[in-house]
């Protein structure tokens, strides 16, 4: 039966559980700076407004970091439950960065989030802030691994093929961590993260500023938030046109299907489309916007490059490189390109809405702004905030859509990875049990960050009440 | 020495360190029912391990990471084999993990009893499934030529494996009582001394029985180091059975920490039991895992025994340090005054 395929439903729950993953990673990368940025400042100034500061958002950040743990599990499980044959064949060379990841990165992190949300009256003030740095530094470092585990999938190195080729085996450990994939990889992520992080500042500031509360604290907020995305997003396409360089050397088919081009073009011809109408399987155009050299440019840094087409490269894989799958994949070694062709561009689009958003966000509210911010103003940077994420998920559809047929790009097809002993019916129980539980977290999430973002901070102090001495000892602290 | 032989026992210390901090924090998600008479002494007990539940749970994480990269073909056997169990586990993890961080950020009682419920039932899910696992792991599944798991979810609730996760649900329930004992104070703690003791008494017969069970069935199989079986078993025997009559006479850490030195032993009875198999196969035909067979590369174990003797002591250090910070009781009264500053 067809809806019973074992490879179908794993691959719906791997893309289904991985991405509803990614809404919280991010935010939690992101959020986890500002939140040490915030406290930090209090630190150093001792001005409450930056502790209310740190402790609303800080709110928002744990109630959004603990779904990202409790889902966290279930990617690490799956590579064994649903892709054995996979783990049998890279685990020597992709088992490691995770277990780098959970000794260097993990620990660290649910180790000092626990100290940074119980102990602040019972950790000196500087061991406190220094607990949500490390929090912060290990969320980071466990980004550096888990891309490098995925680098290998999109280009591998650092290995060798075991004598009887029955699996990949790890020869330089160091070459597998400084895959060119994962060092441009790597950057673009962490500043996608920031960015999100940072609209969701600038939208929850927005909103109370719309409504006139807590304007003092709220203004700063919205700056800060304005100018750290516009900031994150220069990085992020600076990071993304490394990254797109990378992919033209290593997988010239993912940049193919990204511009769906089906023959090899160069210079002029080398146009990026920037809107195409035609049949979806773009074997037939009947109309689009097109910026002659960019193509050229994006892939390659100049005006004559060439860009390869689907067809010639279908024809070397097949005849040259892979000959030994060209059968498996009849001979057609693209993704699913309307996939790859429409992601690519949303997510560029998206990223550069949101900058854009930040810009005039920044204008309107600059210092000498005569006007008052129009309130449909308001509602845009309110609304922005999912922007950021969605350029993240289509993002990361594109470069995981992309890399099909292959689980590791050269080496095994996707449709080798999956589990054997494991039949279609468990894998539906599954998708179905992720895809019911993760909905209904997501509604609770959602009502609970909307529900504590509404609320505010807490209001700044009367400066002629009369005040409690301010120690460690006194400052409230969180109890479940 | 072949460092696959290192990895066993690394992998082998990963689990039960897993087993002793994610273990009490089942045991005081249990208890809820029996303890938490009401919301205030719920959230005594919860906080009891508000600050460490992630750590701990963390372990899970860094033991299936190290199974993946130390020994593939076991992870790949193990988590495919064995799927409907560890989606349970999965399902039941993510819904305890939420209620712990979600339960009060409603002033609501329904909602609070809602995440209570998921908590009991998100403890007790993993506490049982861990312990099935594990004695399946130790008596040996079908697995066929090509070591991949021919058997059902039937197959893995045999009486072994069902008495099995009875030791780890009882000893789990028992441990995390202990600790609730430990860290709070006034009601809650002395309904927790009553209640290890009846407890604590339905966990010894059930370990017992186990105990022997695995070194009977070790006896069988000829298994190595028997010798390590018994030994360690018989410690374990003796430390639970310390931890009753310690907790009879209100010694609580002396109890707690004879109930972890009980699943630290017991689970090493059963790695004793197990080596140098990691997973055997009870099918004729079958081809069992093996420590030689399942590895990874020299290359590979060599770099990850670096990095585990340079981060595991650290991660030790920095962990401690934490149980240090958080070493005091969980009061009532702090509680009580949380709730008045919250609303």
């Amino acid at each position: 039966m067809e809806w019973l395929d074992p490879l179908a439903l794993a691959r719906w729950q791997f893309g289904l559980t991985t991405l509803y993953h990614f809404l919280f990673v991010p935010l939690t990368l992101g959020m986890s700076l500002v939140v040490a940025i915030f406290q930090t400042v209090w630190y150093r100034t001792g001005d409450v407004k930056w502790l209310h500061l740190t402790r609303f958002f800080g709110k928002i950040f744990l109630i959004n970091f603990a779904m990202g743990v409790v889902t966290g599990i279930v990617q690490e499980f799956q590579f064994g439950m649903n892709w054995s044959a996979y783990s049998r064949f890279v685990g020597d060379v992709f088992g490691a960065p995770l277990a780098f990841e959970g000794l260097l990165a993990f620990f660290l992190e649910a180790t000092f989030i626990g100290l940074w949300i119980f102990g602040w009256d019972k950790l000196p003030r500087l061991a406190h802030l220094a607990s949500i740095w490390m929090a912060t530094l290990g969320a980071t470092f466990s980004a550096y691994f888990i891309i490098a585990a995925n680098a290998f999938m999109q280009n591998p190195v650092g290995y060798q093929m075991a004598a009887d080729g029955h699996r990949a085996e790890l020869v330089d450990f160091w070459a597998m961590l400084t895959n060119p994939v994962a060092l441009a990889a790597f950057p673009h992520t962490i500043f996608s993260g920031w960015m999100f992080a940072a609209m969701i500042v600038a939208s929850i500031s927005a909103w109370h500023l719309a409504r006139g509360r807590n304007v003092e604290m709220m203004r700063t907020t919205l700056r800060f938030g304005l100018w750290s995305a516009i900031v994150s997003f220069v990085l992020v396409a600076v990071a993304g046109d490394q990254l797109s360089l990378v992919m033209v050397a290593t997988q010239p088919m993912k940049m193919a299907a990204a511009e769906a081009t089906f023959n090899t073009v160069c210079g002029q011809d080398a146009s990026f489309s920037i809107f195409t109408l035609g049949t979806p399987d773009g074997t037939s155009e009947l109309f689009s916007i097109r910026v002659p050299f960019l193509l050229s440019i994006l892939s390659t840094h100049s005006l004559d490059g060439c860009v390869e087409g689907i067809n010639d490269l279908n024809t070397m894989y097949s005849q040259q490189m892979f000959p030994q799958f060209a059968d498996q994949v009849d001979g057609n070694f693209a993704p699913v390109l309307w996939v790859t062709y429409w992601a690519f561009r949303w997510m560029i689009a998206l990223g550069g809405l949101t900058a854009l958003i930040s810009a005039v966000g920044l204008w309107v509210t600059r210092k000498k702004a005569t006007r008052p911010v129009a309130p449909w103003m308001w509602r845009v940077a309110i609304w922005a905030a999912p922007l950021p994420m969605l350029a993240s998920l289509v993002g990361w559809l594109f470069t995981e859509m992309g890399r099909q047929p292959w689980i590791v790009f050269g080496l095994m097809l996707t449709q080798d990875g999956v589990s054997p002993s494991v039949p279609g019916w468990s894998v539906l129980v599954s998708l179905i049990a992720f895809t019911v539980t993760y909905a209904s977290l997501a509604v609770v999430e959602f009502g609970l960050i909307k529900k504590y973002a509404q609320k505010g901070p807490d209001p700044l102090p009367d400066p002629n009440a009369p005040r409690e001495p301010d120690t460690v000892e006194n400052t409230p602290t969180t109890v479940y | 020495m072949d460092l696959a032989y290192l990895w066993f026992w690394i992998v082998g210390f990963l689990f039960i360190g897993y087993f002793v901090l994610d273990g009490f924090d089942f045991g005081v998600g249990m208890s809820l029912p029996f303890l938490g008479k009401d919301d205030i002494a719920r959230r005594q007990i919860i906080n009891t391990i508000g600050p460490v539940w992630d750590l701990n749970e963390t372990w899970v994480i860094v033991a299936g990471a190290a199974l993946f990269a130390s020994f593939p073909e076991w992870y790949a056997t193990l988590f495919s084999g064995f799927y409907l169990p560890l989606l349970l586990i999965l399902l039941a993890l993510i819904a305890r993990g939420v209620s712990f961080e979600y339960r009060h950020q409603r002033d609501s009682l329904k909602w609070k009893r809602g995440f209570d419920r998921m908590i009991v039932i998100g403890s007790a899910v993993p506490a049982f499934l861990w312990g099935v696992a594990f004695a399946n792991i130790v008596q040996g599944v079908p697995l066929d030529a090509d070591h991949e798991y021919v058997g059902s979810l039937l197959t893995l609730l045999n009486p072994y494996g069902i008495l099995g996760g009875l030791v780890t649900l009882l000893l789990f329930f028992t441990h995390g009582v202990y600790f609730v004992a430990l860290k709070t104070d006034g009601q809650v703690r002395a309904d927790a001394r009553k209640l290890a003791r009846t407890s604590g008494l339905a966990t010894i017969v059930a370990a017992a029985l186990f105990l022997v069970w695995t070194i009977v069935q070790a006896a069988n199989n000829q298994a190595p180091l028997l010798m390590g079986v018994v030994a360690f078993s018989g410690i374990a025997a003796l430390a639970l059975i310390g931890s009753w009559v310690a907790n009879l006479r209100d010694r609580e850490g002396t109890a707690f920490t004879l109930g972890a030195i009980t699943i630290v032993t017991a689970v090493a009875a059963l790695f004793f039991a197990l080596f140098p198999n990691v997973m055997p196969s009870t099918l004729e035909a079958g081809s069992g895992l093996t420590i030689e067979n399942a590895s990874s590369t020299d290359y590979t174990l060599t770099i990850m025994s670096w990095a585990a003797l340079i981060f595991l002591p650290l991660v030790l250090a920095y962990q401690g340090w934490t149980y240090w910070v958080f070493r005091k009781r969980v009061t009532r009264a702090r509680i009580e005054k949380a709730a008045l500053v919250a609303h």
